[in-house]
Parts: C-alpha cells; sequence; structure tokens
C-alpha cells in the first residue's frame, strides 16, 4: 500500500504564544516545534498499515527550510522518505493545493493527516484536499482497518461515533485513538538521516484569506477562593456574580 | 447581503448551535437557512425566531445521516440557487468535514473557529480563535464568496422573532455520491452534546474510578450539563473518547465549565479556555487549574460535590 501523511511543523502544547512585529508575526523565540499532535497519531497509524502491507510511506510537510527537522522526526518514526513544498502554509486553500498537487503525482492508496493543526485548528485541509482530488474525505477518524480495497473507519461524531464502510482510495483526518504515537528508536534516528527529503516549489499561489493581526485574549482575573463547608457561597457568586445558573 | 445558513438537527430538533449560527447571519444579512433529511416543517419554521426568513429542505430520505459528500455537494448547490454570498455553519463534527469542500466546489474563503461577528469595514474581516484557544487572528476573507463556520458563543441568540416560510429544496442527488455507508451509529440518547453545552461538569483521575461517576452525573443533571473528562480518564477508559476535553479531544466554550479531581495539565486548559466562567473543585491546593479558574474549591470530590448538587437543586427549585 502506497501512503501519503502530511504533517504540520506546530508548537508544542505547552508554548506560551506571543506575537511579533506589531502583532503581524508569531514570536518563534524559545519555541519548540513538533510534529503536530493530530498529525502523529495518522503517522502512527500510517506506520503501523505500511508494516502489515510492506507498502511505501511517504511524508508530506508544506514549510520553510526551519521545517526539515520535524521532518527528519518524521522519517525516524518510520516514514520512508519526505517532501517538502518549499513555502510558508498561510492559508488552508494554498496548502490543500500543494498536498494536492503532490497526491496526483503519487498514485496513493490513501492521504492521511491530522484533524486539524495546533496552530490554526482549520481543520479544513482534509475536505478541501478530496473535493481536490475527486475523492471521499472523513474526519475525525478515529479507527481506521483496511481489508484489500475497503476501510472500516470509525469517525467520531458528537455524542458518540459512526461506523463506515468505504473504498480506497480516500483522504482522513485522524485522531486518537486510531494508534498510539511511536517514539524513534536509535536505528529510526540513524536511519532518517540518509532517506529521501525532496524539496520542491510550489505549484500554485492562490490565496483565499490573509491574517491582518494577531490578539491574545483577556488576562483572567485572580481565582476566587470558597471554604468547602461552604458550598452555599459558590451557588450565590454562580447565581449573582456569574450570571450563569 | 444574502446569506445561507446550513443548519442540523438533533432527535428531531434544530441544534442550538445552529440557532446561533442563524442568529450571527440575521446580524450581517437576509438568512436562507437550508436543513437536509427528514425533519418537520413545523419545527424548520421555527428557525424564523432567530432570524431567518426562508428555510429550504432537501428532505430526501437519503440526507437523513449526514454523509460528507452528498450534504457537501447540496449546500453547495442551495449557494448557488439563492445566490448566496456568505454561507455561515456551527462548527461541529459534522460540519468540519465538510466546509472545506464545499469552500472548494463554489471557490469561496474560508475561516472557522470565528468567535465574533465580521468588521466590514475595510473589506471583510472576522476574528477566529487559533493555538487551541490562546490567541486570536484577524483573518481577511479575499474571495467573492464566504464561508464562516463559528464557535459556540460567537453571537447572542436572537429570540422572538417570526416564522420562516418553508420550501422544499429539490437537490440534484447523483448515485455516485452516495459510495460510503453508515453500518452502525452509537450514540448516547437524551444527553446534553457536550460541544453543545451551556454548563459543562467534568471528572478528573481525582474521582479514582468510573464507578464513582454518579456524583458527576448528579451534579450535571441537576445543572442541565453535559458531562466531561480529562485525557487519563478517556485514556484508561473510564469514560468514553467523545467526553475528553482538551487539546485533542473536544475543546468546549460553555459559559460555566466545572473541573472536578482535575490538576489543570496545560493539554486540558487548552480544551476549556474559551469558558466563560471556570469553577474548579481539586483536594490538592497546588493544582494548577486553580490559577485558571475563577472559583475555586479545595476539597474532596466525594465530600464536597454531593453538598453542591444539594444546595444547586434548592436554589434552582
Amino acid at each position: 500500500m502506497n501512503i501519503l501523511v502530511c504533517i504540520t511543523h506546530v508548537p508544542d502544547t505547552t508554548s506560551r504564544i506571543a506575537f511579533t512585529e506589531n502583532d503581524t508575526q508569531f514570536d518563534k523565540n524559545g519555541v519548540q516545534f513538533i510534529i503536530g499532535p493530530y498529525d502523529d497519531y495518522a503517522l502512527a497509524r500510517a506506520v503501523e498499515l505500511r508494516d502489515a502491507t510492506a507498502g511505501k510511506l511517504t511524508v508530506l510537510n508544506v514549510g520553510e527550510a526551519d521545517t526539515e527537522p520535524t521532518i527528519r522526526k518524521a522519517l525516524a518514526i518510520g516514514a520512508d522518505e519526505a517532501v517538502r513544498v518549499n513555502a510558508f502554509p498561510s492559508d488552508s486553500f494554498f496548502v490543500a493545493n500543494q498536498i494536492a498537487a503532490v497526491a496526483k503525482e503519487g498514485n496513493y492508496d490513501l492521504i492521511l493527516m491530522g484533524r486539524e493543526s495546533i496552530d490554526f485548528n482549520g481543520g479544513m485541509v482534509h475536505g478541501m484536499v478530496g473535493e481536490l482530488l475527486g475523492l471521499p474525505s472523513f474526519s475525525p477518524v478515529m479507527k481506521m482497518d483496511i481489508d484489500g480495497g475497503n476501510a472500516t473507519l470509525s469517525r467520531e461524531i458528537e455524542g458518540g461515533k459512526e461506523t463506515l464502510e468505504v473504498s480506497l482510495p480516500f483522504v482522513a483526518g485522524c485522531q486518537e485513538p486510531i494508534a498510539e504515537w511511536k517514539i524513534p528508536n536509535m536505528r529510526g534516528i540513524m536511519s532518517a538521516r540518509s532517506k529521501p527529503l525532496n524539496v520542491i516549489e510550489p505549484t500554485d499561489n492562490t490565496v483565499k484569506t490573509s491574517v491582518s493581526a494577531y490578539v491574545l485574549p483577556d488576562t483572567k482575573g485572580a481565582v476566587k477562593m470558597i471554604e468547602k463547608d461552604n458550598v452555599a457561597a459558590l451557588v450565590d457568586l454562580l447565581k449573582n456574580e456569574a450570571k450563569v445558573l | 447581503m444574502s446569506i445561507l445558513v446550513f443548519i442540523e438537527t438533533e432527535e428531531g430538533k434544530i441544534k442550538k448551535s445552529s440557532r446561533e449560527a442563524i442568529s450571527y447571519g440575521a446580524a450581517i444579512g437576509e438568512v436562507t437557512a437550508l436543513a437536509l433529511g427528514e425533519v418537520s416543517t413545523d419545527e424548520l419554521a421555527t428557525a424564523g425566531q432567530n432570524g431567518a426568513t426562508k428555510v429550504l429542505h432537501a428532505a430526501d430520505a437519503k440526507l437523513n445521516s449526514g454523509l460528507i459528500q452528498p450534504y457537501a455537494e447540496v449546500i453547495a448547490q442551495a449557494m448557488e440557487s439563492c445566490a448566496a454570498d456568505i454561507l455561515i455553519t456551527a462548527k461541529s463534527s459534522l460540519a468540519d468535514a465538510i466546509v472545506g469542500r464545499v469552500a472548494v466546489k463554489t471557490g469561496a474563503a474560508l475561516a472557522s473557529n470565528v468567535a465574533a461577528l465580521p468588521d466590514t469595514s475595510n473589506g471583510f474581516v472576522v476574528k477566529r480563535s487559533i493555538y487551541t484557544g490562546k490567541a486570536f487572528a484577524n483573518v481577511s476573507l479575499d474571495a467573492d464568496k464566504k464561508i464562516i463556520a463559528i464557535k459556540k458563543n460567537a453571537v447572542p441568540l436572537k429570540e422572538g422573532g417570526g416564522v420562516a416560510a418553508v420550501e422544499a429544496f429539490a437537490a440534484n442527488l447523483e448515485d455516485s455520491m452516495f459510495g460510503t455507508t453508515i453500518t452502525a451509529t452509537e450514540k448516547a440518547e437524551g444527553d446534553v452534546l457536550l460541544p453543545e453545552a451551556d454548563i459543562v461538569v467534568s471528572g478528573g483521575r481525582g474521582l479514582k474510578g468510573p464507578e464513582n461517576w454518579g456524583i458527576i452525573e448528579d451534579l450535571a443533571k441537576t445543572l442541565g450539563a453535559a458531562t466531561g473528562c480529562s485525557k487519563p480518564v478517556s485514556d484508561m477508559d473510564w469514560r468514553p473518547h467523545h467526553e475528553h476535553v482538551g487539546q485533542t479531544g473536544i475543546k468546549v466554550a460553555p459559559s460555566l465549565y466545572i473541573a472536578v479531581g482535575i490538576s489543570g495539565a496545560i493539554q486540558h486548559l487548552a480544551g476549556v479556555n474559551s469558558s466563560k466562567y471556570i469553577v474548579v473543585i481539586n483536594k490538592d491546593e497546588e493544582a494548577p487549574f486553580f490559577k485558571a479558574a475563577d472559583y475555586g474549591i479545595v476539597g474532596d470530590a466525594f465530600e464536597v460535590l454531593p453538598k453542591l448538587t444539594e444546595a444547586l437543586k434548592t436554589a434552582l427549585a
């Protein structure tokens, strides 16, 4: 099976978020970048499926040169080769176009990614890629079993889940518990250095959105502590101060 | 401006989040709502309460379950048919899967997680939540057609409008759109849906085991709240994944979030930071969650919760 996994290069979940250049740029200072946690689930499941079918696994990132350590980590986890589209991922439509262009060349059975990135949280790219390629798309997928040319998926819905029968190829946005995150071992890290990482230029520069400014939320006031024997005081605050009851 | 609002129903009723989406649309233009699958006309007419003048209803039974490809196709057809400039939906598990496809079909610019009404003084700019609630971006939608998926509480719910006229919408459905089959659906019935809930009561490892969830459920029931949980609780299968609130789970935006026995790891806070008010109950006074809370009680959940439930019952009676 021939699998494409699209990964994002995003700030670690514990990062402090700040902006520079008059609130028009993300402040990368001191920020650790990681493979998007949802993408990491997609990658882990893809490694399992590749191993089970003796297929090939390609990772794709749309990003500038500073994303390469993150791509190498995906190679260390088990991808066979990587493609980087050399451009800043400024807009979901732009990213979807790059993915679709790579996918059209590769004849993939599966195109996987996280349900959303954790920087822009759009969760829109899987649907766009599916539509651009004329393939079905599903998200958020929490279980994926492949049997020949067919797949059984479990998709989370509000208050539960649904089981779907689909045929390959398709696009899926993944989330836990589709697979356990994989940690690269020493052999993986060593071999990742020599695996191919091809850099290509974007094929289409259309964007449909642009960010004019970033804004931080208002800071919260101090917490009011209430004695555990005085729950009535909490009820009073919820009713008369917060007015949420 | 001509606005189409995609609305979802749940157990035959229009979801509250869809009513918020209609309210959002009504604040910027004339709203036509679109409903898919079999729903009663009387129920759809109530979309007028929130500001819709008309409801298009594609009542084909094939659309009763939320199939991603046909839904995207019907929504795009409806946008075309009513010459809509803007499509608005509430962010949901279904809408998230659909709107990217609709954007490609229609050439629209798309923004999701939108938290406020657009600023149209210079173009069309929306404020959207990014970095899992830790910041906002003002995003300009630079195409003639626009799609907006709104977060909960993006606008106050508009009520007291009239009755919307319900018209049949003859969608052009082709068999090729129905290549996917839903073979089973597992869903808790009658429960308040977590992403829709105005009040959420969540439990963490401090509850010690799934057998102790009764005190969380009692409090939730008293408040008409949904129940949630932390990641460890869902990982240990004490509670199902669709109740997991946090960075890799559901992001909630209720008016009131009550966290019981949850320490407040940054990944959990990422799922709750859009809540208006947060109450933390934890026996460890050093729990980091207190720093993110509005109200806090240091105490044992098994002691505090039954008392709180009783006090609320009296107060709400």
